[in-house]
């Protein structure tokens, strides 16, 4: 066939095009197949769901652990929000309670081991959608910590500090006084490494893992809630998994 | 077929240079090169935890890559004051037979250039151009879904999640691929750099075009 193109077609083309142009005419497929992407991308986005639970499914098992690094491949991300954070050891941990308590004081890690120890197995939900299933997590209860301290009346809230310099949580004294939270120093049954917030992290159970401060090193006891790092650029304080930030996982505790 | 040009000692001087490209059509693939380069760099930063420990400053680099999306489309809408740029936009759109020879001969991998037969734009390139600009709108929406989460239900946005991240995945593959092949090519990559490129070349390469 001639690709030189048929008067009538060539006549809608600008005037400067050279008549002899092969391109100056011909089906507008360019066109057809940015629409065609646009439109397979809107419907991904109404398919996810499906789509992604049925990835889930298929990654469930995989020994490579080489899904660890597709989208949603199950496990966990390292998110921090400063440049670079010191690492902590066994010789220089320090975690501090202070505020409205009768008793102020600091833990060493060895202290810390040396309380009553609490095991607790559930769901990690991240607030941006990844999930990792069954993840244990073994320290002391916050509860404990608190009670040891001597919460004085005035005291309705906690306020979390970390070593990283930056990032701080909050919880209700009620919250706090929950079973489910602990302040930390095994995960997966192992000794909490640097990069998941060792040695020593808060681990909020029923709450997205926002509220898990990594890096732990101090616990305050103040008057009102002080929204945390995240909350002050929108997450919400109350971050029950499956009832806040507009979300409706399953609850993980 | 034709002896080649320098294979004639009478024909030694410096082969003629073709106009490829104007100055706008190489400010236009600069910019949203360095654009383009920012949003994936930035992505490795947010993803692979390698990258992600190195640098953390998470904040930060979340609002650089934001940025960088947002302007992505920018030095595109831009070059649409310039006609040569139009011209072009034109050329990758409209497709002819040989377009589909073209495509036939790709898939059964024939790299004679005989079978190759293409115009300014080859069928690859312009299937390349249609779909990055597809996909980059696909992106640019579903980076504002994650963005402003609270104008949208946020079923949308974990939806929205799972499209960006799949679609970055593949965008990075088919960016490697586009980048592999220039590097593959430096008369192509001197086209963009200088704005023309030799006789020789546009004959072998796109020999239905006509400069």
């Amino acid at each position: 066939m001639n690709p030189e193109q048929s008067p009538r077609r060539g006549a809608d083309r600008p005037r400067e095009r050279p008549p002899e142009d092969p391109e100056a005419s011909g089906a507008p497929i360019g066109r057809r197949l940015l629409l065609g992407t646009l439109g397979l991308g809107a419907f991904g986005v109404l398919a996810a769901p499906t789509l992604q639970r049925g990835l889930e499914s298929l990654f469930a098992d995989d020994p490579t652990g080489l899904t660890g690094l597709l989208p949603n491949g199950g496990g966990f991300r390292y998110y921090s929000v400063t440049s670079s954070v010191p690492h902590k050891d066994a010789s220089n941990y320090r975690l501090t309670i202070d505020g409205l308590v009768d008793h102020p004081r600091s833990y060493t890690l060895a202290d810390l081991k040396a309380l009553p120890q609490t095991r607790i197995v559930h769901d990690v939900q991240c607030v941006t959608g990844w999930r990792v299933p069954g993840t244990p997590f073994q320290g002391v209860r916050l509860s404990h910590l608190l009670d040891a301290a001597g919460v004085q009346t005035k005291g309705r809230a906690i306020r979390f500090t970390c070593f990283d310099g930056a990032y701080t949580e909050s919880l209700t004294l009620q919250q706090a006084r929950r079973p489910d939270i602990l302040v930390a120093h095994r995960m997966q049954d192992k000794p909490l490494g640097h990069n998941h917030g060792g040695p020593v992290r808060l681990y909020v159970a029923p709450m997205y893992f926002y509220k898990s401060a990594k890096w732990l090193s101090g616990i305050t006891v103040t008057e009102d809630v002080r929204p945390g790092y995240w909350e002050d650029r929108g997450y919400d304080v109350d971050a029950w998994v499956g009832r806040s930030n507009g979300r409706d996982d399953a609850p993980t505790s | 077929m034709h002896p080649r040009v320098d294979d004639t000692p009478t024909l030694a001087a410096p082969a003629p240079r073709v106009r490829r490209f104007s100055r706008a059509e190489r400010w236009v693939h600069r910019v949203t090169a360095l654009l383009m380069g920012i949003c994936v760099a930035t992505a490795a930063c947010l993803y692979l935890p390698m990258f992600a420990e190195l640098v953390g400053r998470r904040e930060l680099v979340v609002r650089v890559h934001e940025w960088a999306g947002l302007m992505l489309p920018v030095p595109v809408l831009a070059g649409l004051v310039s006609r040569a740029f139009r011209a072009d936009l034109g050329r990758l759109n409209r497709w002819g037979p040989h377009d589909r020879t073209w495509l036939r001969a790709a898939l059964r991998r024939d790299r004679r250039p005989s079978s190759r037969p293409a115009a300014k734009f080859n069928a690859g390139q312009k299937t390349y151009a249609a779909w990055i600009a597809g996909a980059t709108l696909v992106m640019l929406a579903t980076g504002l879904l994650m963005w402003f989460t609270h104008l949208a239900p946020l079923m949308w946005r974990t939806s929205a999640t799972f499209v960006h991240d799949w679609l970055a995945l593949t965008i990075g593959v088919v960016l490697a691929g586009h980048i592999g092949m220039a590097l593959g090519d430096p008369e192509a990559r001197r086209g963009l750099r200088t704005g023309s490129v030799s006789r020789e070349w546009a004959k072998r390469e796109h020999p239905l075009w006509r400069p």
